[in-house]
């Protein structure tokens, strides 16, 4: 009962032009103690075909980034600058410039998302028959039977065993990874252009991980999307992702093809990451961590805002910010010293 | 039991556990109950490091609990230093629990964020009084302990939400070190820090044990990591230990099918160089009714006859005699069998 998978991620043909063009998208948070920045300036696109990672720890902004885009930030956070730009089946349209009625229209045919916790993500109190056929009622107007039979459709897709029955089962009734394949579903359904992933196999065990993955990627393939993967973990984006953007801090700090920013790192906090990866590391040895720990977003120096924790801070880090600035095809770091950090 | 992975002689082992057995009554499960731990036999070696791994519902923590003797165990035998930590009463059973400490997955969730570090870390002391002479010995070896583990006198006075994770993890490891045990139990370490964080706390218990030659017994599911702290490795599924042996020989040649489906399913930086990995189908059955015979039989490629009807009996690694496995069908012996699988 066990497939092998060839590990080769299936090479998609990506679009030239991108489906998804971010552009200085800024978010603050307002607190009881001020209003922080969360995400600054954050500029990436992403193309059909391929998977983006946005990779950082904790607190980066890389999940507030998805929340942004997708419209579902809490009241306290409000989109201060930027534009998105998603050029779908009915042209380009602005995310966030675009009324109600037209980001409705949006959800799910455009647009989708797969969160973390599946079982805060999908609604308790009804089947996942009514919760996967909901997209085709709503967006399709489809009859509750032609729904049905789309939803029983979907979860075979997705891998579930016996649809027929399990159609009227409700979610606390699946596993952990059966509930984030129901999730993938719902997201899917409507063949988006652009799927968020915000971390969708952190709360699952390795070999259900290794499934959920090979579904994305399949789908991924078929549906000819482009995904965006949200994550902390470097070895998923190794495997995953075509292209990643570290965060840190609520800005992008690198960018470029995977290969690339994992193989020959131009910003030293890419660096700190990836030496911090117990691989290949003998039992006993000390692993390179990075010291100190992110800034509070309340209190982000004026600088670089690596400064405090990077090996290279020179006299100019603390005073000028670097900007996202070319370091090779296609490839942008946010460093003063890029060519330094090798040296790291 | 004969059907456990045979392990050689350690020298002074420090802890002994033989086909320990402990199950649960689970509501509506009628007759049924779930058998989380099913035969477990390990040992651990002073100063030595024992990784556990498995996937969630394998036993692990319930194993981690009744090493703390928080679960006392339906059969089997548990010997720490040669005493059977369940026969001990008393002022006996005082002086044992010192012994064995542990430190937690979550510290948010396990540190009191109305007492101070300072007070967190003593706070030991309060059922061991024997440990300290009077206050100024305590703040002297609370000092002493967050110098130990990285934090500075400061740090004392501050209250559990004025720290990083990585730094209230730090506070947790203090608490633990305060009795000076033996034995810490490290219960997913560090699978809440931030990964640039998560290595300085490994760094910092692998100071700890060349210091203070502790033992660890360290409960993970992250594989890089154990593979980078642990001295031997034993791997769980469905209550069993299914492969035991050292570090290296379980990561390089392991020989359950189980085993080999794990490691490679955990994506690794390196990963391009990988051509195929094994994707199982399904997912872990439920402990309360599982698979009879082999445990995995249900997920396995390898799977035959005998393995729904007989319980399979350790497999020796041909090289390596302190490396074996639960199977019918081992990888080392037979090979991997993953040729004949359609792709």
């Amino acid at each position: 009962m066990t497939a092998l998978a060839d590990h080769d991620t299936p090479v998609d043909e990506v679009d030239a032009t991108p489906v998804l063009e971010v552009d200085g998208l800024s978010v603050e948070v307002r607190t009881i103690t001020g209003t922080l920045r969360a995400v600054n300036e954050v500029s990436f696109e992403a193309h059909r075909g391929e998977t983006l990672a946005l990779l950082g720890e904790s607190g980066c902004g890389k999940s507030m980034t998805a929340t942004a885009l997708v419209g579902l930030l809490e009241p306290v956070a409000d989109i201060v600058g930027g534009t998105a730009k998603l050029g779908g089946r009915t042209g380009q349209v602005d995310l966030f410039s675009a009324d109600r009625k037209k980001r409705r229209e949006m959800a799910g045919t455009e647009l989708a998302i797969v969160f973390q916790d599946a079982l805060t993500a999908l609604n308790p109190l009804y089947t996942v028959g009514t919760q996967l056929a909901e997209p085709f009622r709503i967006h399709q107007g489809m009859s509750a039977k032609d729904a049905k039979a789309k939803a029983i459709d979907l979860m075979t897709r997705v891998g579930i065993p016996q649809p027929q029955t399990r159609l009227n089962s409700y979610p606390h009734q699946f596993s952990g990874g059966m509930r984030q394949r129901l999730l993938i579903a719902m997201a899917v359904a409507l063949n988006p252009s652009v799927l968020i992933a915000d971390e969708p196999t952190t709360a699952l065990d390795v070999t259900v991980q290794a499934q959920i993955m090979a579904l994305l990627r399949d789908l991924r393939s078929e549906y000819h999307m482009a995904v965006v993967l949200i994550t902390h973990d470097l070895a998923l984006v190794a495997e995953e992702a075509d292209r990643v953007a570290v965060m840190y801090a609520g800005n992008i700090v690198e960018t470029g093809t995977v290969a690339e920013v994992f193989g020959n790192p131009k910003h030293p906090y890419t660096k700190g990451l990836l030496n911090s990866v117990p691989v290949n590391a003998r039992r006993g040895d000390d692993l390179k961590s990075i010291g100190g720990s992110p800034p509070d977003l309340h209190s982000i120096p004026q600088g670089c805002v690596y400064q405090a924790r990077c090996p290279l801070a020179a006299e100019v880090c603390k005073t000028t910010r670097p900007t996202l600035a070319t370091v090779g095809t296609g490839r942008k770091a946010a460093c003063h010293f890029p060519e330094e950090v090798k040296n790291v | 039991m004969s059907e456990m992975p045979k392990v050689t002689e350690v020298t002074e082992n420090l802890l002994e556990v033989r086909d320990v057995r402990k199950s649960f009554r689970v509501p509506h499960a009628g007759k049924n109950k779930l058998q989380a731990l099913d035969g477990i036999t390990l040992d651990l070696a002073r100063g030595q490091t024992l990784g556990l791994v498995g996937e969630s519902g394998c036993g692990k923590s319930t194993l981690a609990r009744t090493l703390m003797m928080l679960e006392r165990p339906d059969e089997g035998t548990v010997r720490f230093d040669g005493v059977d930590p369940f026969s001990l009463r008393g002022a006996d059973l005082l002086k044992f629990r010192s012994r064995v400490q542990m430190v937690f997955q979550d510290p948010y969730a396990s540190l009191n964020s109305r007492m101070t570090a300072a007070d967190i870390i003593a706070e030991p002391w309060r059922s061991h009084k024997e440990l300290i002479k009077n206050r100024q010995d305590r703040d002297m070896r609370v000092r002493g302990l967050l110098d130990l583990v990285g934090l500075g006198v400061k740090a004392a006075n501050k209250f559990p939400q004025e720290f990083s994770g990585g730094q209230r993890q730090r506070i947790g490891i203090a608490r633990a070190l305060a009795l000076n045990p033996d034995v810490i139990i490290c219960d997913e370490p560090v699978s809440a820090l931030d990964l640039s964080v998560q290595a300085q706390v490994l760094n910092l218990l692998n100071d700890l044990q060349q210091q203070l030659k502790i033992s660890y017994v360290f409960i993970s599911h992250d594989l890089s990591v154990v593979r980078h702290v642990a001295d031997r490795v034993a791997v769980m599924y469905l209550g069993k230990i299914i492969e035991n042996g050292p570090t290296e020989a379980v990561f390089e040649r392991p020989n359950h099918p189980y085993t080999a489906a794990l490691m490679s399913a955990a994506p690794t930086l390196d990963g391009e160089q990988r051509k195929q990995r094994i994707l199982l189908k399904g997912e872990v059955p439920s402990p309360i009714n599982p698979p009879s015979g082999c445990r995995f039989r249900t997920r396995c490629w390898k799977a035959t006859d005998v393995c729904a009807t007989t319980s399979p009996t350790a497999s020796v690694d041909p090289e390596i005699a302190d490396h074996s496995a639960l199977c019918h069908h081992p990888m080392l012996l037979e090979g991997s069998g993953l040729e004949s699988v359609s792709v």
